[in-house]
């Protein structure tokens, strides 16, 4: 009964929150707003039993990926009015499309079912030791082995294609240029000089 | 227990949030790509609600990859908008016209 309580009082904060994100005036508040809803939806995820996708939402979502975005965010100057002109235009038809995909959703919940009430019944009660990161690791690691390694390949597409975008020469950069040191022959750097011994003095 | 149709609907809300949130910023390049990712979110409720109903930890490994591959989307997104941003000195969709598309 808790569980059901929690999870409506964090749904409402939730559709808040996403009204925030969408409203808000400021970037940098849209991006606090969405880190908020990324919270509240991990809380969510764990009434859902989820619970290592709810830590690692926490974890990369709002540790890492919206702390890029608010470094983004801050590090663009953007003129907030000039973008928002047109939003009291446009307000009423995204809130129109929004009320019509919200209400097809709703009818197709509701109205057809889709034999809903009959798979509630599959809900196990999972016993004392269960652990959902390790059955998830297991999966992970045995029958997603192929798609894993993809994800970890796609990650690292991001990685280069991330620093490979916004890297620029600016001048009086101090950088290496391998060729040139690999080309380099001892002759161009150093003079071998012959002379006579000398006796000590 | 939580009924499976409630939190199809709360998903449902927060996905057409996200596509009235499109419609309302149009000109916002930032956060047109924070609407796509609250769409992403959502997608993400339907996948856990269905595992936690159907008992079958499928879903939630598929969650796990569509947060891998949003990561890298808003990664290169972002690097995307900043090299943008240094040519431009602006986000504004109606500046970035240089196909006439």
């Amino acid at each position: 009964m808790i569980v059901n309580v929690l999870f409506y009082v964090f749904g409402a904060i939730l559709v808040l929150t996403a009204l925030g994100v969408i409203t808000a005036r400021n970037p940098v508040h849209c991006a606090l707003f969405l880190v908020a809803a990324f919270l509240n939806s991990a809380v969510i995820w764990l009434l859902l039993e989820a619970e290592f996708l709810a830590l690692t939402l926490i974890v990369v979502y709002v540790g890492a990926v919206m702390v890029l975005w608010l470094f983004v965010v801050m590090m663009l100057d953007v003129d907030v009015e000039k973008l928002r002109q047109g939003f009291t235009r446009y307000a009423p038809l995204g809130a129109l499309i929004a009320l019509i995909v919200a209400a097809q959703i709703g009818l197709v919940v509701y109205v057809r079912k889709l034999g809903l009430d009959d798979t509630a019944a599959a809900v196990v009660d999972r016993p004392a030791g269960y652990s959902n990161t390790q059955e998830l690791g297991h999966l992970l690691y045995t029958q997603y082995l192929y798609p894993f390694e993809i994800a970890a390949v796609i990650l690292l597409v991001a990685i280069v294609a991330a620093i490979t975008l916004t890297m620029r020469d600016r001048p009086g950069q101090k950088v290496q240029d391998i060729g040139k040191q690999v080309a380099v022959r001892a002759k161009d750097r150093v003079r071998i000089v012959k002379m006579d011994a000398e006796a000590r003095q | 227990m939580i009924p499976l149709s409630h939190v199809l609907l709360l998903s449902g809300i927060l996905f057409s949030l996200a596509v009235a949130g499109i419609f309302i910023n149009r000109k916002n390049v930032l956060l047109l790509l924070m609407c796509i990712e609250l769409m992403l979110l959502s997608v993400n409720f339907n996948f856990i609600a269905f595992s936690h109903h159907l008992g079958d930890l499928a879903g939630q490994v598929f969650v796990f990859f569509i947060l891998t591959v949003a990561a890298a989307e808003s990664a290169i997104g972002l690097a995307i908008l900043v090299v943008l941003f240094r040519e431009r000195k602006s986000i504004n969709v109606e500046d970035l016209d240089a196909m006439r598309g």
